[in-house]
């Protein structure tokens, strides 16, 4: 055990507790409550231009007018917002900040003052995104994949200022990252409690630690690109110009050769939170733990090789495509592996519909759908029709939704006892769960049909092209805006219910789910160094409905019993904690 | 648990993400290099003397590295932090001489904006001397404490970072200034 803060027994003032912390827990709510509320920048943008392609012209309620520019920016500013400063800082910062520390069973990271930094850069570069909101010329409007030459000729972009901020800050985030991600795997490798091996440690510490070397494996080049960009905008040079010898396409294989890593590295923590939520509302052991790891790892590993298929349509050699389909549908195995793991697990389990299983649940249903229409789209054959449709944006959203979302709830109502030491409101998270799940699906089933009628997705009025302002068509986009305002709606719900439980929810216990692992052990919510005294592990951590035993549930840092010490899962008690 | 103290592991996972970023810029050099033969008229107008001579400072810095290491290890912190000092003195030079190499190439015309070459030389050298003087920062750091004896573990983790630098050096001479 190393590097923890020095003051980890003093208490620290209102300062150094909430808003220049080097605790992992205040850095990783910092994160999550950050991403929430740029969440909002991010759904608004949507509310607005879904508003436009539905009624196009109308004034929108709270915006006005959209004219073109304004359509672009936000639906450029949504993208951006909801991957990288929503999904990011709440699944991989904000839980893996909270979780990793507690469920290692150690007090902190090893890194703490460099974890500070991470979020204030991160801060940071949320202050810049939202600064270029208000710079000459507006926010950047060429898409959150900032194609060139679009993004980088200002001549084209008509966002002098924007484009370079939106640079800038999608750099400093890189950078967040980057340092909160190293603290994630040396504290993984290097932090763990006495006794807890490499095969001890929960899914969601393995999956965001995966994640992470993902995230640092992937993101360098488009480092070095988004540098070259950054030159091409300010200094005058032309690597992406192809009047000056560049290429437009080098930026493409940059940007997706992150791209594409950049799915798994969220779709990864949240398949650890809904790993974590249906061994304990199931009671039952985690179905295959090794084989999902492995899966996991498998995952990480072909995520490098599927990048080009975002370039069928970009005019990259046929040969190279059909490489890249063959890549795809691969990816899909592991994956798929993983689902067929949980579904295992639910198999004879005591299954308990609790609001945050709700939430796991919908989280595997969807994301299915989502990746079965990906394999039209990982089809060089049929993505040379799809590319560019709203077929292409219902399917991403049909993975990213119960990412950023579904897993992100699921992991909130679930670890929120700890989290504030109070309990949510059940019914009302219930409410907030149909009315979430049943309006996002009529909003997007309706984007599958017209994107397979030919539904552009770039198009900011619709009645400009005959063939696609048709009556039918203009019901369907209608009915996903009106279902989108049903979906913003019911998280008023969750925000009431947040509010409300955050100073009036009955009083939570250390372990209100009768869960296993480490971070329930420590008081919630936990004080500063987490623990009152420091755990040992003497299992794995999905020992439920062990046969023998009166508990359903088995704690991986209580002692083995002296009379069963055979029992299965039970591991001889160490020597002397380390 | 892994065996390897905390700061070097993080030093260790702090490379692996510098490698990628400068693999992504040379591999899109290289691909244009292989694209653009004509580029050879280009390269030839850089210092090869200059570049030669800068490679073999970097390197000897390297040594002084180590031998700032093998002092730590001896707990001979008062030395450790002189070698490393020295160390910082070979990034300095490397600079100073890279400053007039610039200049000499841009007086004669050959800016960061005249053709693509020229954007990637200025670049990718551009990036690499920034993590010398980076890396110099922090050597006089971690120089500062050695010499009070404390923290010797740190002299090792900035060599690696430093040899990291040089290996960076070593990939960018050959590719940007030899290859006619």
């Amino acid at each position: 055990m190393t590097g923890h803060a020095p003051d980890a027994t003093r208490a620290p003032g209102f300062v150094r507790t909430y808003l220049w912390s080097t605790d992992h827990k205040t850095i990783g709510l910092q994160y999550m409550l950050t991403g929430m509320a740029m969440a909002l920048i991010g759904a608004f943008a949507a509310y607005v231009f879904r508003m436009q392609a539905a009624f196009p012209g109308a004034s929108v309620p709270l915006f006005g007018r959209v004219a073109a520019a304004d359509y672009n920016y936000l639906v450029t500013m949504h993208g951006t917002i909801m991957i990288f400063w929503v999904a990011m800082p709440v699944l991989l910062a904000g839980f893996g900040n909270y979780l990793i520390p507690l469920m290692l069973g150690c007090d902190d990271m090893v890194f703490p003052r460099v974890n500070r930094l991470s979020y204030q850069i991160f801060f940071l570069s949320s202050v810049v995104l939202v600064a270029s909101f208000f710079v000459p010329g507006g926010a950047f409007g060429g898409a959150w994949t900032a194609y060139p030459p679009l993004s980088a000729n200002s001549a084209y972009s008509m966002t002098p200022f924007g484009s370079t901020l939106w640079l800038l800050a999608v750099a400093l985030e890189f950078v967040a990252f980057l340092l909160g991600g190293i603290n994630f795997i040396t504290t993984t490798m290097n932090s763990r409690a006495p006794g807890m091996k490499m095969f001890d440690i929960p899914i969601i510490v393995w999956t965001i630690m995966i994640a992470a070397v993902l995230f640092m494996g992937s993101v360098g080049p488009l480092v070095a690109g988004a540098v070259m960009l950054l030159f091409d905008q300010v200094v005058g040079t032309g690597f992406y110009d192809p009047a000056r010898g560049g290429d437009p396409v080098l930026w493409q294989h940059l940007f997706w050769f992150f791209g594409h890593p950049e799915v798994y590295v969220l779709l990864l923590p949240a398949m650890g939170i809904v790993a974590e939520v249906m061994v304990v509302f199931a009671r039952k052991k985690l179905f295959a733990y090794r084989t999902i790891v492995y899966s996991a790892v498998a995952t990480g590993i072909i995520s490098f090789f599927v990048w080009a298929h975002h370039q069928f349509v970009a005019g990259i050699d046929p040969r190279m495509a059909s490489l890249f389909s063959v890549t795809t549908l691969i990816i899909s195995i592991p994956v798929a592996e993983m689902f067929f793991a949980y579904i295992a697990t639910l198999y004879g389990g005591s299954i308990r519909f609790s609001t945050p299983m709700l939430w796991a649940l919908a989280f595997v249903a969807e994301f299915l759908i989502g990746g079965v229409t990906g394999i039209f789209l990982g089809s060089a054959g049929s993505d040379i029709y799809f590319h560019d449709t709203y077929f292409v944006v219902a399917h991403f959203h049909y993975t990213f939704f119960p990412i950023a979302f579904l897993a992100a709830f699921a992991g909130i109502t679930f670890w929120f006892p700890k989290m504030f030491g109070r309990m949510m409101n059940e019914t009302w998270g219930k409410v907030h769960f149909w009315g979430t799940i049943i309006a996002f699906n009529i909003c997007f089933i309706p984007l599958f049909i017209t994107g397979t009628a030919g539904d552009h997705r770039r198009i900011f009025d619709y009645s400009m092209f005959a063939e696609l302002a048709t009556p039918e068509m203009q019901s369907l986009r209608i009915l996903a805006t009106r279902a989108l305002l049903v979906t913003l709606a019911f998280q008023v719900v969750f925000v009431v219910n947040f509010v409300y439980s955050l100073f009036r929810g009955t009083v939570a216990e250390a372990n209100p789910w009768k869960a296993n692992t480490l971070e329930w052990l420590a008081p919630s919510p936990p004080p500063h160094g987490n623990f009152v005294t420091m755990p040992v592990v003497y299992r794995g951590p999905y020992e439920y409905s062990v046969p023998n035993r009166d508990e359903d549930y088995w704690p991986q840092h209580e002692p083995d019993e002296p009379a069963d010490p055979d029992a299965p899962g039970a591991r001889r008690p160490l020597q002397q904690p380390a | 648990m892994t065996g390897i103290p905390t700061g070097r592991l993080a030093v260790w996972w702090v490379l692996a993400s510098e490698i990628v970023i400068f693999g992504g810029l040379l591999g899109a050099y290289i691909m244009h290099r292989i694209g653009h033969p004509e580029w050879e008229g280009q390269a030839i107008h850089t210092n090869v003397w200059a570049g030669g001579f800068n490679t073999f400072v970097l390197l000897s810095s390297s040594l002084s590295a180590v031998l700032a290491h093998q002092a730590a290890e001896r707990g001979d912190g008062k030395s450790a932090a002189r070698l490393l000092l020295l160390t910082a003195a070979g990034g300095a030079t490397f600079l100073i001489v890279k400053a007039f190499e610039w200049t000499a190439e841009i007086t004669s015309g050959f800016t960061i904006g005249s053709n693509l070459f020229w954007s990637f030389y200025y670049t990718a050298a551009g990036l690499h001397a920034l993590h010398v003087l980076a890396g110099m920062v922090i050597l006089l750091f971690v120089a500062a404490t050695a010499a009070k004896n404390i923290e010797l573990h740190r002299v090792e983790n900035i060599g690696i970072y430093w040899h990291f630098v040089d290996i960076v050096w070593i990939f960018l001479f050959p590719l940007l200034y030899i290859a006619k």
